[in-house]
């Protein structure tokens, strides 16, 4: 038996947060004494597969084919299913990431196996169902659930895990892709570069969010000004792409972006879990409301009580004083 | 175009969540519903895409009763027909998808478009609309946030951390449709009187294998943050500007 694990890269650059699924992995393989193996599937991505070893994947199913060039989800989904059949395998372990979920939920349509996805906690039984924990509502709550098939196939949530090394031998074993032309149906034809203007939302160390209480895309002006002065980028809560003041490439939330800044400045923001869900990661929290009952402010490490178009004016006038 | 968007409801959280006692759902006493955002998004791109190429489009929903309030504020954005699959409960993703895949296939006329949202607001299984697809031998493309079509074709385009994927695929096929891909109407009030007398059509669906069996919900511990009031208004600058100095951002 084995833990056979689907490692995620972007055309050639392994998911940094694959690391943390495979440490998470190593503990379900080692626990159950059996070991770790993944599937590393693409058009030329052999020198990944040395780097596996040290995470403790002892086996790597090589699956290279011209045709995997470009991303199609359902020719990944065909290789997992392939190198499914290699071993016996007890449990599929993916990551619990938007590309990683979509494959595995391509591999359970196919093998007809239910799935559980976003998992934080695992606990194998002896009989036939698994005890698992599972993120909703984008982490406000946790869903204990029962997780039956025969081989389980889950995907980790790994934002939080530390990705510890523990280096292995790794032999890597070719296996020929057996992809049909409906495989690769659906598959990437072409890419454009993100039009990049000034530091992005994920990047900035600071970011300037408003919602409601902005009150107008003009009022975001005195957002963008503090944004600029420091180094970062705005944000906005749901209701402000909703009113189309701001993009929606600028929502934070369960619906948007997530964000992990060393500050994050919640202006006007209520502080409903939709938002909070795309911003707990945030070091520090300071958040500006003129209600002093906000919900936010149990939720921030600074506030300040005020209208944030009086409390951010006098703060760039501070910062310009200084 | 003939386009089947189906949707789910959920309850429109605030900035506390507390569950029923039982602890298998949220307790929505005071709490309003709503399709999940991807969803509502999806219901908008239907009807987009119906004033701009014609055609008829569906709505559909798995669940109890109530949920037909979700399929009258599809009517409300103008969908035209409306299905509810009538359950006692939320269903976990294997029945649900199998329930819809059965129901498409009793309509007599295939659609050309099936939408979802890419993952449900409340359980976010990120799993349905590719069942859907795989149960009726449809393409898929998940994530979607532009969609265009031409010549039988449609290009759906996605965004990931390195940009935008660019998919084209053959009709009919699935999408599974993210926010931002537009901005959902508020329903006008003539439309919301004519949803109200749309006929329902309800089916009720056999379940199939759970596979994935809920035990119960918890919410999870955060820390309780004591917050510390830098001041009021404006007087409050110099404390901050302190802050970002100790934060070293200044």
């Amino acid at each position: 038996m084995t833990i056979l694990t689907v490692i995620e890269h972007d055309q050639g650059v392994i998911e940094p947060l694959t690391f943390g699924m495979l440490t998470a992995a190593r503990e379900l393989a080692s626990d159950a004494d059996v070991p770790l193996h993944a599937v590393l599937i693409g058009a030329d991505v052999e020198e990944l597969a040395d780097g596996l070893g040290e995470y403790g994947v002892e086996a790597v199913y090589l699956m290279e084919d011209d045709a995997l060039e470009a991303f199609a989800p359902n020719a990944w989904a065909a290789c997992v299913l392939t190198a499914m059949d290699e071993d016996e395998v007890t449990a599929v372990v993916g990551l619990g990431s938007e590309m990683s979920n979509e494959i595995m939920a391509h591999v359970a349509a196919r093998a007809d196996l239910p799935l559980a996805t976003n998992c934080i906690a695992i606990q194998p039984e002896e009989d036939e169902a698994w005890a698992v924990t599972r993120l909703r509502w984008g982490g406000t709550l946790h869903e204990e659930a029962k997780l039956y098939g025969e081989p389980k196939l889950l995907t980790i949530f790994a934002l939080g895990i530390e990705p510890e090394e523990e280096s292995v031998d790794v032999e890597v074993i070719d296996v020929e892709p057996a992809l049909e032309e409906a495989d690769l149906m659906v598959r990437v034809v072409s890419r454009i570069k993100p039009e990049q203007t000034g530091i992005s939302l994920t990047d900035a160390p600071v970011v300037v969010s408003g919602g409601r209480g902005v009150g107008s895309s003009e009022g975001f002006a005195i957002l963008d000004e503090l944004a600029a002065l420091l180094n970062g980028a705005v944000g906005c809560s749901r209701v402000v792409t909703n009113n189309g003041w701001r993009p929606h490439s600028e929502q934070i939330g369960q619906t948007g972006v997530r964000v992990a800044p060393e500050l994050y400045i919640a202006c006007g923001i209520s502080g409903a879990t939709q938002h909070m869900s795309g911003c707990s990661g945030a070091k520090h929290l300071l958040s500006i409301n003129k209600d002093e009952q906000a919900a936010i402010f149990t939720k921030s490490d600074t506030a300040v009580v005020g209208d944030l178009h009086v409390v951010l004016p006098a703060i760039i006038a501070e910062m310009k004083k200084n | 175009m003939e386009i089947l968007v189906c949707i789910k409801r959920v309850p429109v959280t605030a900035a506390k969540v507390t569950l029923t006692a039982d602890e298998q759902a949220i307790d929505a006493k005071y709490l309003s519903f709503a399709p999940g955002p991807h969803e509502e998004c999806a219901v908008e791109e239907a009807v987009q895409i119906i004033e701009k190429h014609g055609g008829k489009s569906t709505a559909l929903t798995l669940g109890t009763e109530d949920a037909i309030e979700q399929l009258r504020y599809a009517a409300s954005i103008g969908i035209d027909d409306l299905i509810l699959l009538e359950t006692d409960s939320d269903w976990p993703p294997m029945p649900t998808a199998k329930a819809i895949a059965d129901a498409v296939q009793e309509q007599g006329q295939p659609f050309d478009l099936l939408l979802f949202g890419n993952e449900s607001a409340n359980t976010g299984g990120y799993q349905v609309g590719i069942r859907v697809a795989h149960a009726l031998g449809l393409p898929v493309v998940t994530g979607v946030k532009k969609l265009e079509f031409a010549d039988g074709k449609a290009t759906a385009h996605r965004q990931t951390a390195s940009g935008w994927e660019l998919y084209e695929v053959p009709l009919p096929a699935v999408f599974t449709i993210k926010e931002g891909i537009n901005v959902p109407r508020y329903p006008s009030i003539p439309r919301k009187l004519k949803a109200k007398r749309k006929p329902i059509q309800r089916i009720v669906p056999g379940k199939g294998d759970v596979g994935l069996e809920k035990v119960r919900l918890t919410v999870p511990d955060v820390e309780a943050s004591d917050v510390n009031i830098l001041g009021h208004g404006a007087d409050a600058a110099p404390k901050v500007v302190e802050l970002l100095k100790e934060l070293g951002l200044v």
